[in-house]
């Protein structure tokens, strides 16, 4: 549906330098998906989505959707973004203070009445009238409970509702694809995690393809179909949400998404790769048993990655491979789990275990990693 | 964006475009943005190349009269910098602007100090009061204080004679240091508005601390307040200095009659003599430019360099105020006497004045003979109407045209990168450097030598405010258009929104504060305007600041504190009303 292919854009800074914000960005969205792009500030995250949105011009690479093109440097083609007919909530929500809230969700069928391209709710250039205006303003507003605060002003709502009233004006022209930068990063914790269900089903509901924006991982891995993890400027994996945290495909999407443990080693016996073939490594903790999607070589360079809820631990020696006997250095307790410290030779072991485990600090624990849980990655 | 592009992509697509049939619909409505963006642009780069291009041109030019064709000539910069009277100009304008400054300064500072940084009683009052002095018209401020303060007739030379049994005159206000109390006097609201915003912008903390220290008051005031607010006094005085360096009514009611010139006076007698000498006008005028220049020139990089002093914070806190202790009550009393020499006075004394058949000074006799002749007078005055209307249309027009040109020019300067918009930016503050008096001389050498048919109308003269006063239009608008967040325009062009529609419809009514108050002050100084209006104007344009004017020269005093009365008056309820429709209209917090 979305189909972006080869996006570079480079903007100058303050200092009149260029930077590369997105290199090479190729993606598609499939109808009706949300898909994620997920990184670290800076990323070039933003300026994707602005490109596809038309707010930034692009250099060079293809934006279509639905077959159109939007932008296209190899013919030249740049389609407004007050012509593209997309719907997109702004981090800041961007919300007309002079407006009421009806005001602020009607916009954009009082003015945007000509020549977009992907709008279906406005085939013909004759405007709406009043009262088809309302009914589909009302429509949208109660579809996020806004519709007891119509004639409220717009700087009068709290945080959380003026980001649901950046999504009705964002969905009121029922537009072929919504775009969300951040749309939650301003709201306190609990809220966050109470729009994050809003947020997917309302998506769920009207099937509206979705690219969205964000830095938290946490928020991606809920709501995506699809994420591309992104680091400066490139896109450094896409895949779905079980995928991108366990199988990651390199040393920094590991480390994005998620907590986890890097073990540095290299390769001693190789192999084939897939399930049910062991290959050992040799690490600074010891002699590891791995499985590998990857073909490895021999005295090749890598690193494991293994999360903290993978790292088993057990104050009596467990049977079976890679297991180390360590000594608890640090505990914090979260609450719903705990979190050890376990030191293993010249290593610090993070694991994630369930609060019943109560050993003490300095006292001995057995660790053992699970050859199939250990992501074996190429040093970088 | 063309159209040519946006229709290359608009095929019939799957989402079942069903218009693929009418060709012309498929055309978006034509957007204004070029067309708005380059009229405003090119207004702007030419109103503000215009005078100084003719200036320099002119300077170089022997007068032109009936029989004598202008050639090039170097004579005017040898008459005007050839001889030692000129050397004495360049010093006596210096001395008279620096004094003025200073004194400004410094009356302003400490009443500012006192506002915002003590419990000196009554002080919202006061600061209610402070923006009243605003719309007395110089020229009104330096009649009345000659009526208060000349040897012959100045009524607080009377009285303190009378009181100190003096023979001589104590005060002598056609002096130097008459001019300079005149004018600093003048300019001492402005200095303490300045400075009111530094003190209120500054961390009170770092005071507190000095004081936890150890110092007292005084100590506070000048080791810590007085240096962390160092870039807000220079930027102050450089300001007050340059408006000083181009203050006209003073030196020409002042200091002309006792034979004290400074350059602006010099101009406007050059300007005056027949035949008149534009040419050497132009050579002394080039370098009251070069003067206000240097000037407007470092507070500008002042002002940039200042945010790198940490003193402001930005973050919401309440002042500790300074207890004064049984000293308020001195405070309170110098803020009224203050009051007094800047409203009250010279008000009472244009009132007095005005009720006089032929002025004189107060007296049970005089008391006897009150009239409203005066009044009648004025009233009756040919082409009143004409006049008022003239003046209202002026400043109506000018600040309408100012505002909404710079809300287009700050537009581009802030939220666009296109290449060369801070190129934009200096052109449109250009004028700022501009004295009144030089800005209507090159006005007028510009429309005399090229003729489109705006000489002697009023379009001249609103050609001539607009310039003067567009930096204060930018001004205004860029401070509220740096608050307007990116995304709140970006939004509604994802709303389907053109640029002309998001501009008239977002952009304009979020910029609203700032217009409003820009067009106010616009529109005060329009009206007030003299030193440019009194080269331009004809018989059939004159304002109601040129009728002053022609008063004073025909020594028709009381009829001129009628209007002057008058017009204070009506400024005043204009003032008043403009702030009223602003609270209600403008602000929407």
């Amino acid at each position: 549906m979305l189909k972006v292919d080869g996006l570079c854009t480079e903007y100058p800074n303050d200092r009149g330098e260029i930077v590369r914000a997105a290199q090479d960005v190729s993606f598609t969205v499939a109808e009706g998906q949300l898909f994620t792009l997920l990184g670290p500030s800076g990323c070039g995250k933003t300026t994707t989505l602005r490109s596809i949105a038309g707010l930034e011009r692009p250099r060079a690479g293809e934006i279509s959707v639905n077959g159109q093109l939007v932008y296209s440097s190899s013919t030249g083609v740049f389609v407004a973004p007050n012509r593209r007919g997309f719907g997109m909530v702004f981090q800041s929500y961007a919300i007309w203070p002079h407006m009421t809230v009806f005001e602020n969700a009607a916009f954009p069928l009082q003015v945007g009445d000509s020549g977009s391209i992907q709008r279906a709710g406005s085939a013909t250039r004759t405007r709406l009238t009043r009262g088809d205006i309302r009914e589909r303003v009302m429509r949208v507003l109660t579809a996020v409970h806004l519709d007891a605060l119509t004639d409220r002003e717009a700087t009068r709502l709290s945080g959380g509702q003026q980001q649901r009233l950046a999504l009705a004006r964002a969905l009121v022209m029922e537009p072929a694809l919504l775009l969300l930068d951040e749309p939650l990063s301003n709201l306190d914790a609990k809220l966050r995690e109470q729009m994050r269900f809003e947020l997917k089903r309302l998506q769920r509901e009207l099937k509206i393809t979705t690219v969205y924006v964000t830095h938290d991982q946490s928020e991606a891995l809920a709501l995506s179909r699809q994420i591309a993890v992104m680091h400066e400027g490139r896109i450094l994996q896409i895949g779905s949400p079980r995928d991108i945290y366990e199988r990651p495909a390199n040393q920094f999407v590991a480390d994005f998404v998620g907590n986890t443990n890097f073990i540095d080693g290299y390769v001693v016996s190789a192999g084939p790769a897939g399930a049910g073939h062991y290959r050992c490594l040799r690490t600074e903790i010891g002699e590891v048993r791995v499985t590998s999607e990857h073909d490895l070589r021999p005295d090749e360079r890598v690193a494991i990655s293994i999360r903290p809820e993978d790292v088993e631990l057990s104050e009596t020696r467990p049977a079976g491979d890679n297991v180390w006997e360590g000594r608890v250095d640090q505990k914090v307790f979260l609450g719903e789990a705990i979190d050890f410290q376990v030191r293993v030779g010249p290593r610090t072991l993070l694991s994630r275990r369930h609060p019943t485990l109560r050993t003490k600090i300095g006292d001995a624990i057995f660790v053992q990693l699970n050859p199939d849980k250990c992501v074996v990655l190429r040093a970088a | 964006m063309s159209t040519g592009t946006t229709t290359a992509v608009r095929r019939p697509g799957p989402l079942g475009d069903e218009r693929g049939g009418s060709g012309a619909a498929a055309r978006g409505p034509f957007d204004w943005k070029w067309v708005v963006i380059g009229a405003c642009v090119a207004f702007t780069v030419y109103i503000a190349m215009i005078p100084l291009g003719f200036l320099l041109w002119q300077s170089f030019r022997t007068p032109q009269t009936a029989a004598v064709e202008a050639v090039f000539t170097l004579a005017n910069y040898a008459a005007a910098y050839g001889s030692g009277d000129t050397w004495r100009l360049f010093w006596t304008s210096i001395r008279f602007a620096a004094g003025a400054a200073v004194f400004a300064f410094v009356l302003g500072t400490v009443l500012a100090w006192m506002n915002e940084r003590t419990n000196t009683p009554f002080k919202s009052v006061f600061f209610a009061l402070s923006l009243i002095p605003l719309v007395i018209p110089s020229i009104l401020f330096t009649v009345s204080w000659i009526l208060l303060a000349s040897p012959q007739i100045g009524i607080v030379n009377l009285v303190l004679q009378g009181w100190l049994g003096l023979e001589e005159p104590l005060v002598d206000i056609y002096s130097l240091p008459g001019m300079i109390w005149v004018d600093g006097l003048h300019y001492s609201p402005m200095a303490f508005l300045l400075m009111s915003a530094a003190f209120r912008a500054m961390d009170p903390s770092l005071e507190e601390s000095a004081t936890m220290s150890g110092a007292n008051i005084f100590q506070v005031a000048w080791r810590v307040t007085l240096r962390l607010t160092w870039p807000a006094i220079v930027a102050t005085m450089l300001i007050l200095f340059v408006r000083s360096i181009e203050s006209f009514e003073v030196p020409a009611l002042l200091g002309l009659p006792v034979g004290i010139e400074v350059f602006t006076s010099a101009i406007y007698q050059a300007v005056h003599r027949y035949p008149s000498q534009v040419g050497l006008a132009s050579a002394y005028a080039m370098s009251l430019l070069a003067i206000t220049t240097v000037g407007v020139y470092f507070t500008s990089t002042l002002s940039r360099r200042g945010s790198k002093y940490a003193t402001m914070t930005g973050k919401g806190f309440r002042p500790r105020l300074i207890d004064l202790g049984s000293w308020r009550w001195a405070a309170a009393a110098f803020f009224i006497l203050y009051f007094l020499l800047i409203v009250v006075l010279p008000f009472a004394v244009l009132l007095w004045s005005s009720l006089q058949r032929f002025y004189a000074v107060p007296s049970m006799e005089a008391l006897q003979n009150l009239t409203l002749d005066p009044y009648r007078f004025i009233l009756s005055y040919p082409n009143l109407g004409r006049t008022v209307l003239n003046s209202l249309l002026l400043s109506f027009g000018a600040a309408t045209v100012v505002m909404l040109v710079a809300s287009v020019v700050c537009w581009i300067v802030v939220k666009t990168n296109y290449p060369g918009r801070w190129l934009l930016d200096n052109l449109a503050s250009l004028p700022i450097v501009f004295p009144g008096l030089v800005l209507g001389l090159s006005i007028m050498i510009f429309y005399l030598n090229v003729d489109i048919g705006i000489y002697g109308t009023i379009w001249i003269m609103l050609i001539a405010y607009i310039t003067r006063f567009m930096p204060y239009g930018l001004r205004y608008s860029t401070t509220s258009m740096l608050q307007i967040h990116k995304e709140l325009e970006e939004s509604a062009a994802m709303c389907g929104a053109s640029w002309s529609t998001t501009f008239r419809r977002v952009v304009l009514p979020l910029l609203k504060p700032g217009l409003v108050a820009g067009w106010i002050y616009v529109m005060i100084v329009s009206i007030r305007e003299l030193s440019t209006s009194i080269l331009l104007y004809s018989p059939d344009t004159q304002v109601v600041s040129v009728v002053i004017w022609e008063l004073w020269e025909n020594g028709q005093y009381v009829e001129l504190s009628a209007l002057g009365v008058l017009f204070i008056l009506s400024l005043f309820m204009l003032v008043m009303a403009a702030q009223w429709v602003g609270r209600k209209y403008g602000i929407r917090e």
